[in-house]
């Protein structure tokens, strides 16, 4: 019932999200069940027509008891701080996964309402499928050649905006093969629920497979045929393409102007850019 | 002549929208005939869209929230019947309609229900609360009811000329720019956020100086009922919040009018910077909307529990650290913006934060209850409903864990969640504050039973149409998703329109409830005016209250004035010499700059340009002709006052009289 969720954790980043809700769940719950269970026992005990309850009409404070309520709930953030400080930093998407294998790169474009993915080491590209070997980190670059996107598998865990001009990065791993369901989740216009993908994390074979169909595909990836491909539709197609002009990724990003944060060829995240580094870049 | 303007603009795309358009039409020339039918015109002018009584601006400010929360209501249920249906096909909405619908959905309940709601019950209860008699700046009162006005009009209007929005409520560019929403729904969009902002600041500028100048002799700060506190709180919020908003659409209009590049993709542009001045607004917003029904919360609660309300300094200093930590949370709504896990973190922290003040409140209103002798009157209800906020506020500490709200982030598990806020937490207080209020406004009760029936509907209706979409959350449905085609999903979302329906019977209760208590108002006619037994000081006058208020003003020396002065004995002790009162005069300025305003608003999005500078003109204008106006203020008689409060004492004796019996 919760396949493709966080639920079912289906790798190790949406594992310790799971993880993490649930202990911060738990914890909030020492402040959240009381309130439950007490609102209505107070309210049933001290009704009007109980006249055996004791009444305190002047009753407004109480040293203790105000020193509790703050202490306690206090308490439980301060320990979420903790567990959210190291938490979000472990699972920073940017953060490489650590693994014996070096990552499979993959750049992804989010198009009006489709999702074009290059792979630039195996110089192939695949239109509204991804497909990655299972037990090896993917890195998925992300951008879009339109409004702003959000690249979502939810069974790998997470997301992170796509922005036109702007490179961000997503760092997931896949423990055992499976099929997930991937989207673009930030509304986009009017093919908006349309822009989803299958999600195939394969066994490396079916990935050398799924090279070698795509290498023998008639339909190469240059300026032109992107333009063809990039055009807005709401009936979304699989494709192959190979090969893929070198450098159409930086190439998309640039499009939108040389003075944009996260320009080309910048590793640097979308939000952290110092005035000094822009300059450097330029 | 008519700069984009033409028959095209007509909503005939579709005939749902078309039939849409009539009914808006078609209830608009319903009520103008019944006005007329009634005679009403002139009593309507000259009592009410004239009047500077902020007890009248109050009534009026909740009155446009009601009808806009019908008005709401229906996108909201026109979204779930269209998401419970559309399993494999496109549903019976066109994909633009749905996106006008979830933008004016989201548009229309937090800027022209919930803001116009709160706006309201300030309006109607601070300056009784701490026994003024008017607000410090009666006409710019009116004058921010008027462009609050102008902008709901704006957004009923672009239902039956031209579109909506299909932006969101949020409008992010480059979606919102020029580029890929070339229509005029943008614009009204724009126009109605713009000016209703305006009449926002002018109001919380307003409420402040009332708070800070007016109170009554010897009602010190720490004095003052709660509700007026979270109001302090509340103005002080909208006057730093709101100013951003209007920045960032104004921005957005510079990039759609004159081809700036503020928030697009290219020319230099960064559409991150809208964001960061959205929410900059956004997050003070929501505790703009949820710190007036914590005040309700803490009126109602002592009252009907007939007891001092617990740790007053302890919920005074929680609202205070509310107010103040809510401007540094706000980049949790874009965690996957792509910001450092550093940025993430700490902005994480603090959200966290935020979260104890809050649940101290809880807590302080649960130990209200304690050892007190509860009633179950309808706003009681409505304040014990509330406790389904607290989900809320877990689901939202959930949401403040960078890690997890990757996962959550744009699904309806954030939709569910900030429903469980707003709905549990600021709607049901306001509901509270209305049905408090209401015998106070006008002199007779509204009717318990339907009272009750609609709590009990709305609170069920509450769970079933949201609990869902946790559920759906989790299954990483999106949000603004028109049709699907996963059938897991469809289950849920035919739950949460049966929700939605409940929902309907709760808002039909209270329609009939308001039927019901004006028919019976012969019967349950209240002019003493303290039916609650309050504690507060707008229960030591009349009901409704006379346009000056208090004959003579209250001398306060402790916390629930009224109460004191009842043990006392010195509760409706009448004045030796009744003074006459000064008061200001009914003012036409409020009425014509709010209209001007929406012919401007109107004319800049079909780019008429004449008639937007005829508005403009006539704005200044009125400013201009008003400064040359020398008796704005008018004199009542001290024997008018002292008739009407003798009149009001014999029945006040006659009532207590019985009481005594």
């Amino acid at each position: 019932m919760f396949a493709d969720s966080i639920l079912d954790p289906a790798g190790p980043v949406a594992l310790a999200q799971r993880g993490m809700l649930f202990d911060a769940v738990g914890l909030m719950l020492i402040v959240v069940a009381p309130v439950f269970i007490l609102t209505p026992l107070i309210a049933w005990r001290y009704r009007a027509r109980n006249t055996a309850a004791r009444y305190s009409p002047d009753w407004e404070n109480s040293r203790p008891i105000e020193i509790a309520i703050w202490l306690v709930p206090g308490a439980i953030v301060v320990l979420l701080w903790g567990v959210v400080w190291s938490r979000t930093h472990q699972l920073d998407p940017y953060r490489p996964i650590a693994a014996s294998q070096p990552p499979l790169v993959v750049q992804a474009v989010g198009l009006d309402w489709q999702w074009l993915f290059i792979y630039p080491t195996e110089n192939i590209a695949s239109l509204n499928r991804l497909v990655f070997p299972a037990g090896r980190p993917l890195t998925v670059e992300l951008t879009t050649d339109t409004v702003m996107n959000a690249f979502s598998i939810p069974a790998l865990g997470g997301q992170i905006y796509a922005m036109p001009g702007m490179r961000a990065e997503l760092n997931l791993l896949a423990d055992a093969p499976g099929i997930f369901v991937g989207r673009n989740t930030q509304f986009s216009g009017d093919g908006f629920p349309d822009q989803t993908f299958p999600d195939i994390a394969s066994t490396e074979a079916d990935f050398e497979s799924f090279l070698q169909e795509a290498k023998s595909s008639p339909a190469t990836l240059d300026s032109a045929t992107y333009a063809a491909v990039s055009k807005p539709t709401e009936t979304p197609a699989q494709q192959l393409f190979a090969p893929v002009e070198p450098g159409l990724f930086a190439a998309i990003i640039a499009k939108y102007g040389p003075t944009s944060p996260g320009a080309p060829g910048d590793g640097a995240r979308a939000m952290n850019r110092s005035p000094r580094r822009r300059r450097h870049v330029r | 002549m008519f700069g984009e303007l033409s028959l095209d603009a007509l909503p005939l795309y579709s005939p749902i929208a078309a039939a849409g358009a009539g009914f808006i039409v078609l209830g608009g020339l319903v009520v103008v005939a019944l006005i007329t039918w009634l005679r009403a015109w002139r009593y309507l002018w000259s009592e009410w869209l004239t009047s500077v009584d902020h007890k009248r601006i109050g009534i009026m400010y909740v009155t446009l929230a009601l009808v806009m929360l019908l008005r709401g209501f229906v996108d909201a249920l026109m979204m779930r019947v269209q998401q419970a249906t559309a399993l494999n096909t496109q549903g019976y909405l066109a994909p633009d309609h749905f996106e006008q619908i979830f933008s004016s959905h989201g548009t229309i309940m937090i800027f022209f229900m919930a803001m116009p709601f709160l706006i309201g019950l300030m309006n109607f209860v601070v300056p009784l609360q701490i026994g003024a008699r008017d607000v410090a700046f009666p006409l710019l009162n009116a004058i921010g009811l008027w462009l609050t006005a102008a902008g709901a009009a704006l957004v009923m209007v672009s239902v039956v000329i031209g579109t909506f929005s299909t932006g969101g409520c949020s409008g992010y560019p480059p979606y919102t720019e020029l580029g890929y929403s070339p229509g005029v729904g943008v614009d009204y969009w724009i126009m109605a956020l713009a000016i209703s902002g305006i009449g926002s600041t002018v109001s919380g500028i307003n409420f402040i100086v009332t708070i800070y100048k007016l109170r009554a002799p010897g009602m010190k700060l720490m004095d003052m009922p709660l509700f007026c506190w979270t109001s302090l709180c509340t103005s002080l919020l909208i006057i730093f919040a709101l100013p951003p908003l209007t920045v960032a659409v104004t921005m957005l209009a510079l990039d759609r009018y004159l081809g700036m590049h503020f928030f697009t993709a290219d020319g230099g542009g960064n559409l991150m910077n809208y964001a960061n001045l959205f929410w900059l607004f956004g997050h003070p917003e929501v505790y703009i909307l949820v710190l007036p029904a914590f005040g309700v919360f803490s009126e109602v609660i002592p009252t009907f529990s007939r007891k001092r309300l617990f740790g007053y300094t302890v919920l005074v200093y929680a609202t205070m650290s509310i107010a103040v930590l809510s401007f540094m949370v706000w980049l949790h709504h874009f965690f996957t913006m792509g910001a450092s896990a550093d940025v993430n973190a700490f902005f994480g922290v603090t959200t966290m934060l935020i979260a104890v003040p809050t649940g101290v409140k809880v807590y302080d209103w649960m130990l209200a209850m304690f050892r007190g002798r509860l009633t179950f009157a309808t706003p009681m209800l409505w304040s014990i409903a509330f406790i389904t906020f607290v989900i809320g506020g877990m689901t939202g500490v959930i949401l403040a864990i960078p890690p997890v709200d990757f996962v959550f982030h744009n699904t309806l598990f954030l939709i569910a969640h900030f429903h469980n806020m707003l709905i549990p937490g600021s709607l049901f207080g306001f509901f509270a504050g209305y049905t408090f209020w209401f015998p106070k406004a006008f002199g007779f009760p509204l009717d318990e039973k339907w009272g009750r029936r609609a709590v009990a509907f709305w609170v069920s209706g509450f769970y079933l149409a949201f609990m869902p979409l946790y559920v759906l959350g989790f299954l990483g449905m999106p949000r603004r998703t028109a049709y699907y085609d996963d059938p897991a999903w469809q289950a849920y979302l035919i739950v949460a329109a049966c929700g939605a329906l409940f929902i309907l019977c709760g808002l039909a209760s209270q329609v009939i409830q308001l039927v019901v208590s004006i028919r019976h108002r012969h019967r349950t006619t209240d002019f003493a005016g303290d039916p609650w037994d309050g504690r507060s000081l707008e229960w030591t006058t009349s009901s409704p209250p006379p346009e000056y208020n208090f004959a003579v003003q209250p001398v306060v020396h402790s916390r629930d004035a009224f109460t004191a002065m009842k043990a006392e004995g010195t509760a409706y002790r009448p004045p030796g010499v009744y003074e006459p009162i000064e008061m200001p005069r009914n003012s036409i300025t409020g009425l014509a700059i709010g209209a001007a305003s929406f012919v401007f608003g109107f004319a800049v999005v079909w780019h008429i340009w004449w008639l937007a500078l005829l508005g403009l003109v006539a704005i200044i204008g009125t400013i201009i002709a008003r400064s040359f106006a020398t008796t704005t203020n008018k004199l009542i008689s001290s024997a008018e006052i002292e008739a009407r409060e003798r009149l009001w004492l014999v029945t006040v004796a006659e009532e207590r009289e019985v009481v005594l019996q």
